[in-house]
């Protein structure tokens, strides 16, 4: 009799630690595949699973092996069908003989494989320099809060409901003629009346009867118990996620010729960063793509990062698009607004004060959060780090940051520096709900 | 259910398994083999897995237990996209060569799979592992897993104490000389019993603890050493050392001068569990053709005698006829010679010979021919040989005639294969030769081997690689390859190139022209 053993219940993932030591390898590679995807993706998409392919560098297992195109050797095959000693049967291809011979398996080097929510998150804030607080908060899904719901037959003595046990009780022990105290009472009171009286054959007959009732009814309280553990009711709690409101995101992207490869990948994490943070804070969430140059139209996400179009730049057209959007799809007391607006900071020269007229008198008012990064060359960075010298649109927005708290500017080269510009956003999470 | 096919004498009827049904019919087909197949068996424990715990079983290389390293991380989500994307099909069984031989059955199998996994698993392989020669002498099958546990536990205990960096390092240089990790020719020691390791390990933690710097500052004293050094012929040193080596891995665990204990432990480990699985590399062919043979003889037998239903018996045909499959070499589907078919048609040649011999086989094999015996014919042949041996002795020209083997020469420098023989009478012996030089994995693997050390000089490592046939090493590879020893040894390392014929050396790299 072989010994038999269960193990379908023994823990799952067992090799998980290996995988994690795995991608903790293959980091370096597995960060740039994901900064790809999330370039060419949709804002949406970045936090769902993404399909990786196998990092072969840092990953490999080198050992000793054969060169395939040295040397001499011999293969023995079956299934002849035509071939006779002396034949020659040309070498198929270029790749150093591998066609027919054997042995030629499929690489393990090049096979693709799912990362998780989590791994692709955990890459992409590496490269932020998120701090860990926020990563936790990004990462999270949806918060719940325990909310009461009725009463449930089952539950943990702490959340027993009395009233509600006592109520049940009673009926129970109407239903089922439980004998009251005060009934034993006025037959005690009786028994001890008649004992007290001289002894007679009728007083006799009634004590005999009245101790026979006393007994039974002393029995039946017994039987029939006070509380019962079918009356007892608990609080039943729901755990319901903590109700959210609405918002959308505005997604402003100057889209002139000046804005390059380099310039729509950092605008693009900065929205993605963005859209993370609402996403986590909101049940829905919109997104707006408003691209402007001289004029500014809505646009769908593929227009708005692979299309470009030539013109001038005004940016106040962008702003008052914005403005009639807001005015005329998200009502600011039904819709959290936020904004991110991305550009080189080339505007048309006297557009800058109309833009501050629009932000100033209108748009802040409605807006939760308004940030604006300046993309600047890496070798400027130095120059322009801490001046609030700049271009026309840095200097105009500099007196908007100014009045307005809600407001935020930064200027990037590179995609650690877009963190900063959301800190605000991130540290005075309480303040900025809308509806707290 | 049970009572209705117990009644009948079927073993199981339907689908459905349980525990009863499957001791049950352990039970009977362990019955059936010890009376007409005499086969002799560890006992067995069966355990119960799902599909995800088989792939885990598969990413760190079969065994249940295995210490962590993010090479198998790699191998698990390979096989687990094979696996989703029905690439591959998982095993439906996992076989462990230990005492109890433990079995692994998928939980999604059908009572008929688990009755043919039973028979293949729990009987076949397990007679192979028990009396196999090399299995005997090679492997330790009643400490295997306890070492494991060790190895484990260790290696975790090497994490917490030095990073888990540190130890990746030394395990990753440990897996790239695997290969180089074996004792070819001579036995290695037997597995330590528990209390032994722990007795070494106390002494080396003592080594650690008493350890003192002081010593180091001693002024060497002069004259003394340097004559040493001048009357130490490199033959002397040779001797000293043992040299030639074969095992890199042993020779480095043993002499590399900056190793610390824990390190020297790591790579022990790493060469043992290479050791424990050099048999089963060799016995391929033998291995899965005695546990194919064995399981369908004895699911036939059991057939015949009533034992399983009609139904249940296609299931099992059809399941073996795919385990079986051979391709031809030009059909899509060809990825080299299958060995459970190669196996399988192997031993059931022998069993034809002994029993209904032609004039060609009775002159190819006199003495197993029409003997009649065929069970301790196979009996014998699982016993005492490995692939190279098995096929080079028993494949016959009826055999080869039924595949159609031919020989390919295949000269790298020419733009075209050759056909040099095919199944006839002058290509038999020619065909056996190859195909069982190409199971020979002392021949089929680069032989590299330690020649040089002078330990008292530059410490400069000189290995040799023995190149046969002009086959050579891979560039990459051995460059990356030589990085790791060189790790493991601190100083120069130079790998030469030696033809095996001619003793001229064709090429030499060395460390310090890879860098790094």
């Amino acid at each position: 009799m072989p010994i038999f053993i269960d193990r379908r219940l023994n823990p799952k993932d067992k090799s998980l630690g290996n995988r994690q030591r795995f991608l903790r390898r293959a980091r370096e590679e597995l960060k740039r595949s994901i900064r790809d995807q999330i370039r060419t993706g949709r804002i949406a998409d970045v936090d769902s699973e993404h399909i990786v392919s196998m990092p072969a560098r840092g990953t490999d297992e080198p050992r000793f092996n054969d060169a395939r195109d040295s040397g001499r050797r011999q293969h023995v095959l079956p299934g002849n069908r035509h071939f006779a000693p002396g034949d020659r049967i040309p070498r198929p291809g270029q790749g150093g003989g591998a066609g027919s011979s054997p042995g030629t398996t499929i690489s393990e080097d090049d096979f693709r494989f799912v990362l998780s929510r989590e791994e692709v998150l955990d890459l992409f804030f590496e490269d932020l320099e998120l701090p860990d607080m926020v990563k936790l908060n990004l990462k999270e899904i949806v918060a719940f809060k325990p909310r009461r719901a009725g009463f449930a037959a089952t539950g943990s003595p702490t959340n027993i409901n009395v009233g509600r046990t006592m109520r049940n009780s009673h009926g129970r022990r109407i239903a089922l003629r439980r004998p009251k105290q005060e009934e034993l009472d006025a037959i005690s009171k009786e028994l001890a009346t008649l004992e007290a009286e001289p002894p007679s054959a009728a007083a006799r007959q009634r004590i005999t009867a009245l101790q026979e009732e006393l007994e039974w009814l002393e029995r039946r309280r017994r039987r029939i118990a006070f509380v019962d553990p079918v009356d007892i009711r608990f609080n039943r709690f729901d755990h319901r996620p903590v109700p959210n409101a609405n918002a959308v995101m505005f997604c402003l992207m100057d889209v002139s010729g000046s804005m390059g490869e380099r310039e729509k990948d950092l605008a693009k994490r900065f929205f993605v960063l963005l859209h993370l943070f609402l996403k986590r804070r909101y049940d829905r969430t919109e997104i707006v793509f408003i691209r402007h140059t001289h004029e500014a139209h809505e646009v769908d996400e593929e227009t708005f990062f692979y299309h470009t179009q030539s013109g001038g730049t005004v940016v106040s057209t962008a702003l008052e698009e914005m403005h009639r959007i807001i005015e005329e799809r998200y009502p600011s007391n039904e819709w959290n607004i936020y904004a991110a607006q991305a550009s080189d900071g080339d505007n048309f020269a006297t557009d800058s004060e109309r833009c501050i007229a629009l932000l100033d008198g209108q748009i802040m008012r409605l807006c939760q959060y308004f940030a604006y990064v300046e993309i600047i060359d890496e070798r400027e960075s130095h120059i322009f780090g801490t001046t609030d010298n700049g271009t026309s649109l840095w200097r105009a927005y500099s007196v908007v940051n100014q009045k307005w708290p809600n407001f935020q500017m930064s200027r990037i080269a590179n995609a650690a520096d877009i963190y900063p510009v959301f800190r605000q956003l991130f540290a005075r999470q309480p303040a900025l709900q809308k509806s707290a | 259910m049970a009572n209705q096919a117990s009644k009948s004498g079927l073993l199981f009827s339907g689908s459905d398994w349980d525990f009863k049904t499957l001791s049950r019919a352990y039970e009977a087909i362990e019955a059936i083999a010890v009376e007409e197949l005499h086969l002799d068996v560890y006992p067995v424990q069966m355990e119960i897995i799902s599909s995800e715990q088989m792939l885990d079983a598969y990413s760190s290389v079969g065994m249940p237990l295995m210490y962590r390293h993010w090479s198998f991380g790699k191998h698990f989500l390979y096989q687990e996209l094979l696996y989703r994307k029905a690439g591959r099909g998982l095993a439906y069984e996992l076989v462990i060569n230990s005492n109890p031989c433990i079995v692994y059955l998928m939980e999604e199998n059908t009572m008929a799979l688990q009755a043919l996994v039973t028979a293949h698993a729990a009987l076949g392989h397990n007679h192979f592992f028990k009396n196999n020669h090399l299995f005997q002498q090679w492997t330790d099958a009643g400490a295997i897993l306890s070492y494991l546990d060790f190895a484990k536990g260790y290696i975790a205990h090497c994490e917490e104490r030095h990073g888990v960096t540190a130890v990746e390092a030394i395990l990753d240089a440990a897996h790239a000389l695997m290969e180089q990790g074996v004792f070819r020719y001579h036995r290695p020691p037997k597995l330590s019993s528990e209390k032994q390791r722990d007795g070494v390990r106390e002494r080396l933690e003592y080594e650690e603890r008493s350890y003192n710097d002081l010593w180091r500052t001693l002024p060497p004293s002069k004259g003394e050493n340097k004559a040493g050094v001048e009357n130490l012929g490199m033959a002397e040193r040779k001797k000293t050392l043992n040299l030639p080596e074969e095992n890199l891995l042993y020779f480095l665990e043993k002499n590399s001068l900056i190793l610390e204990p824990w390190q020297r432990e790591i790579i022990r480990i790493v060469r043992i569990i290479a050791q424990y699985f050099y048999p089963q590399r060799q016995t391929q062919v033998m291995n899965e053709g005695c546990a194919t043979f064995v399981h369908y003889t004895l699911m036939n037998m059991l057939f015949d005698r009533g034992r399983i239903s009609e139904g249940a018996m296609l299931e099992i045909l059809r399941n073996h006829s795919n385990v079986i499959f051979q391709p031809a070499f030009d059909d899509p589907r060809f990825s080299g010679i299958n060995p459970y078919a190669l196996g399988l048609d192997m031993m059931q040649d022998i069993q034809r010979i002994s029993t209904e011999p032609t004039a060609e086989d009775r002159d190819w094999f006199p003495d197993i021919a029409g003997n009649g015996d065929w069970r301790e014919t196979l009996l014998d042949a699982w016993r005492n040989h490995r692939d190279e041996s098995f096929i080079r002795q028993y494949l016959s020209p009826a055999l080869i005639r039924k595949w159609r083997f031919f020989v390919l020469a295949d000269t790298a420098s020419e733009p075209h294969y050759e056909v040099q023989s095919i199944h006839n009478e002058r290509g038999y012996e020619k065909i056996r030769a190859a195909l069982a030089h190409s199971y020979d994995i002392g021949a089929s693997r680069p032989d590299i081997q330690v020649v040089d050390v002078d330990l008292l000089g530059d410490r400069h490592l000189r290995l040799h690689h023995n190149v046969k046939d002009g086959i050579m090493l891979e560039d990459s590879s051995r460059d990356a390859t030589l990085r790791h020893v060189r790790s493991l040894w601190g100083y120069e390392v130079s790998l030469a190139a030696v033809d095996a014929q001619s003793g001229a050396t064709i090429h030499e790299r060395s460390t310090s022209q890879i860098g790094g």
